[in-house]
């Protein structure tokens, strides 16, 4: 990722534009209207508002990673929040040691919910979660070990479309049923909570929740570009041949299982890193990230947002997202049927999204 | 003997021994011949018992006047002490009054009570802080309107007339005329043995002559045997006892075959009946096993049928297929509420109403969303699952997200007990028939009918049957009309199992589709294998699994075995199967 690649990026894409912009200018106000302007102002952003526009944020990140896969190669994925969840429980493992002895047990290494269980020592893959680095290190190789171990399986033997879909989604099902079991040592029905502190900043305080708002920017931006780069790089252009065709793309040469496989891994990563991000800011992880509903509603953003133009994915998810806060609240009989029409009306009338929408508007104008 | 049951079943009021064998001169004589020819053990207890059982027979001549007798009886317990009560019970016994053993059950649970003007009444069942309990009349069984709670005293029962009551009981029991009353009765009676029970076996062995309460009477008097201190008798029960299943004689024998003491001869005995029961218990075990995996298997074979004409003839994904079986469902659950006396009728005819409910749903599906995306199998995907967001949100809205129970008609209700260790419940052997003759018809209207001839050539080559005239658009609608339909129909058998709520297709959906993958599109017979064997396997891997490990493990199979067989077991073929 070369400067030039960013000022390319900068002169000849206005939707680049636009997204980076966008995201510049809400890392600049949100700090501001929050910790500069007094709580009693109009303009005053309450924290919770923070932490709610950092959901959506992490919700943008994972809908840019399920677009990367979807939009660009084809592989609708009903099982990405597995891979949401798995790097949101590596975090939620390293901010359960973290609370030490300040557990309702006070038990320096087990977290509450062993103690309770009467477990009496870690399990091993709870070794070193202590440790920032490693925590981190997981966040990343937990869900792209689960990717690439699918992804080699299923490539490999050519399973596409609507069967690749369904065993997506019978992954991310298994993975919901194992971790509702005490057993597996991640705390079962209840998940991981009740946390206190990241790095030694204390998680109740709003200047912690404007901290993780702006990573989550810098990590949505980041992964913006990187996404960017791989689909405007050659890899790209062999990744959207796979999809327009790919025994043709087979037949020219190219070893189409591994352009797809590490694509996908790349894609996986992402989400992880989105649900790491996702769990200090909501202060929970549980078995329910897991369930396949969660994963296609994160397919219907891409589908509103426009597949195949990544900012459009994260429009998609800000919206979609901000209307089912609103919903939820203010009607909550109607969001059920908002999100249904919302998907039926989606694919039937708008193919390519707002996004497409806009693009149409714009050239019948010119 | 035989017919001798039958006159004195005929007869009224023959429900007591007394005039079971007083009723008629002549026959009283065979039976007492009978008697002594069966009973060669234990005389004068039998002797005894026969002239207790004569009493009743002599006075009770005028039959008409037992119920004033037996009413007196009743009201006489309210003021009785417990040695009373114990008389009176017995007296009540003798009466002969067919609800004798209500009246005493009841007393024995603690359900009889007397008002003010010491009228007895039997309290229905109520919660703890009802001001009002229903009740009915002791002596006559007719309903009462309800009474005021502080105006009834329960009449008290002690240890020792409890004790007494279910003797009585069980006597009254045994006498029944009902072959299934009597055997259930004497399986009671294993469970503990005493000197008064075995005596009690002993008496109604004389004149027992249904075969099987036969068996189940010697059982128990072998089991009494068991406890002899002679040997030779011990050793003839432990011997006589192999063969025997029932769980009682297990746990009596299992003991006495562990024990170190005794004679070897009678734990040898003990020890082989015992290893016999274990035998079998396995085995049967296994079948019971095997069972409700194929009751889990017809389930997910009803689910996924109609799923896999969808997907298998236009490739099309319908995620609101569990949500046409909610409908159908309801739709069961509607027709409860509209004949709630006629359970089975109302049954019968919501599977007819289920069909044509989500069959209809399903072809205003086909034309208002399906047909405008075919070619985009993931976007139809997608639309579906949006219906079915709003169909959820719709059945919420209109019977309220909390879960329905339908009710299971008595037909379908209860255990069919083949022996001893193996019983099958009725509700699921019926679902196993059910979808096997929905598998059936669906095969009969593929293969036989113009319409799957059709269905058929456009699964196989759309371009192709279209050339050949066939009305693909019109086949289109009508095949995701008929596999909504049969998902109504497996809604219907569901709302036999499970609750009826919103959320109950979701909880399908996954393993349809895992049973339509797995056995390979456009196969019905790769359904129903696929189906069964899924469920068989779930069943098999639970017991040292658990159900949840067990679930996990057959979705992390699938997995795999999609990489293994991309198509299924049983793929299609044809060209157009290659696109």
């Amino acid at each position: 990722m070369n400067k030039s690649f960013i000022s390319r990026l900068m002169l000849n894409d206005s939707g680049s534009r636009l997204f980076l912009g966008a995201l510049l200018i809400a890392a600049l106000v949100v700090p501001l209207l929050n910790l500069v302007v007094p709580a009693g102002s109009a303009l005053h952003l309450p924290t919770y508002a923070v932490t709610l526009l950092g959901k959506y944020l992490c919700y943008a990140l994972l809908a840019i990673a399920v677009d990367l896969v979807w939009g660009y190669c084809g592989i609708l994925s009903l099982g990405h929040t597995a891979f949401f969840a798995l790097g949101g429980y590596a975090m939620g493992m390293y901010l359960m040691r973290q609370i030490g002895t300040r557990g309702v047990y006070g038990d320096p290494i087990l977290p509450d919910f062993m103690v309770f269980l009467n477990w009496k020592e870690l399990p091993w893959f709870w070794h070193g979660m202590n440790l920032f680095p490693v925590a981190m290190l997981m966040v990343v190789l937990a869900p792209a070990l689960l990717a690439y171990a699918f992804g080699w399986l299923a490539f490999r033997s050519r399973v596409t479309g609507v069967y690749l879909s369904i065993i997506t989604q019978a992954l991310t099902y298994a993975l919901l049923l194992a971790f509702f079991r005490n057993e597996m040592g991640f705390g079962g029905n209840n998940g991981l909570t009740d946390f206190k502190e990241l790095l030694g900043f204390d998680l109740q305080k709003g200047s912690t929740h404007v901290g993780l708002f702006l990573i989550t920017v810098l990590a949505l931006a980041l992964g913006y570009l990187a996404c960017r780069y791989i689909v405007n790089s050659r890899f790209g252009r062999v990744i959207e041949a796979v999809r327009d065709a790919e025994s043709r793309a087979r037949f020219i040469g190219y070893k189409v299982e591994s352009y797809k496989l590490w694509l996908w891994v790349f894609s996986a990563i992402l989400s992880g890193i989105a649900g790491a991000l996702y769990v200090p800011q909501i202060g929970i992880i549980n078995p329910g990230e897991f369930a396949p509903i969660n994963s296609i509603e994160v397919v219907v953003w891409v589908a509103v947002g426009g597949r195949g133009t990544l900012y459009g994915a994260a429009l998609g998810a800000v919206l979609v997202n901000y209307a089912k806060t609103y919903l939820t609240a203010a009607l909550p009989e109607v969001w059920l049927y908002a999100l249904g029409a919302l998907f039926v009306g989606v694919t039937l009338l708008l193919p390519q999204g707002i996004v497409g929408l806009l693009r149409q508007l714009r050239s019948k104008k010119s | 003997m035989t017919d001798l049951l039958q006159v004195a079943v005929l007869t009224p009021g023959a429900t007591t021994p007394g005039v079971f064998l007083g009723g008629r001169g002549w026959r009283r004589w065979v039976v007492l011949l009978a008697t002594v020819l069966l009973v060669t053990v234990n005389v004068p207890a039998w002797a005894q018992d026969t002239a207790a059982d004569e009493t009743p027979a002599a006075t009770g001549g005028a039959p008409a006047a037992a119920p004033a007798d037996f009413a007196t009886l009743v009201d006489s317990l309210v003021d009785a002490g417990y040695a009373d009560k114990d008389h009176i019970a017995g007296e009540i016994v003798e009466s002969g009054n067919p609800r004798a053993r209500i009246v005493l059950q009841a007393l024995l649970d603690g359900k009889l009570y007397a008002d003010g003007n010491k009228q007895v009444y039997i309290v229905g069942d109520a919660p703890d802080d009802a001001s009002e309990l229903p009740v009915s009349d002791a002596v006559s069984g007719d309903a009462h309107a309800p009474v005021a709670a502080d105006q009834l005293d329960r009449i008290g029962t002690n240890n020792g007339l409890r004790k007494g009551l279910k003797g009585l009981i069980a006597q009254l029991k045994l006498n029944d005329p009902d072959a299934g009353v009597r055997q259930r009765a004497v399986k009671e009676m294993l469970r503990d043995l005493d000197e008064s029970t075995i005596a009690a076996l002993r008496a109604r062995r004389a004149h027992e002559d249904n075969a099987r309460v036969l068996a189940k009477i010697d059982v128990g008097l072998a089991l009494g045997d068991l406890e002899s201190s002679d040997v030779a008798t011990q050793l003839s029960a432990a011997n006589s006892l192999y063969g025997e299943l029932d769980d009682d004689v297990y746990n009596r024998l299992k003991p006495l075959a562990d024990a170190g003491d005794g004679d070897p001869r009678v734990r040898a005995a003990a020890s082989k009946a015992v290893k016999h029961i274990e035998f079998w218990r396995e085995i049967y075990d296994g079948l019971q096993t095997l069972f409700f995996g194929l009751s889990l298997g017809s389930v997910l074979v009803l689910s996924a049928i109609g799923l896999a004409i969808t997907f298998g003839v236009m490739g099309v994904i319908n995620m609101a297929h569990g949500e046409l079986m909610m409908l159908g469902a309801y739709t069961a659950y509607v027709m409860q509420l509209l004949m709630p006396n006629h359970l089975a009728l109302s049954l019968l005819l919501s599977i007819p109403a289920a069909f044509v409910v989500s069959g209809l749903m399903g072809v205003a599906i086909e034309r208002g969303v399906v047909r405008f995306l075919y070619g985009r199998p993931l976007e139809t995907l997608l639309a579906t699952f949006g219906l079915s967001l709003v169909l959820q949100q719709l059945v919420r809205s209109i019977f309220s997200p909390l879960n329905r129970s339908v009710a299971t008609p008595e037909f379908m209700s209860g255990v069919w007990q083949l022996n001893d260790l193996f019983a099958l419940t009725w509700n699921r052997l019926y679902i196993v028939v059910f979808a096997l003759i929905v598998f059936a018809v669906l095969q009969l209207v593929l293969k036989r009918t113009s319409l799957g001839l059709k269905v058929r050539a456009v699964s196989m080559n759309r371009a192709m049957a279209r050339a050949m005239g066939v009305r693909s658009q019109w086949v289109d609608a009508a095949t995701f009309g008929l596999g909504s339909g049969i998902a109504g129909i497996a809604g219907v058998a569901l709302s036999q199992l499970t609750n009826v709520g919103p959320n109950l297709g979701q909880s399908y959906i996954i393993d349809s589709f895992m049973v339509v993958v797995f056995g390979g599109v456009g196969n019905l017979w790769g359904t129903l294998i696929s189906g069964m064997s899924l469920g068989v396997a779930s069943k098999l891997l639970e017991p040292w699994a658990g159900a949840v490990m067990a679930k996990i493990f057959v979705l992390v199979f699938l997995i795999l075995f999609i990489q293994r067989r991309p198509r299924g077991l049983f793929p299609q073929k044809g060209r157009a199967a290659e696109g």
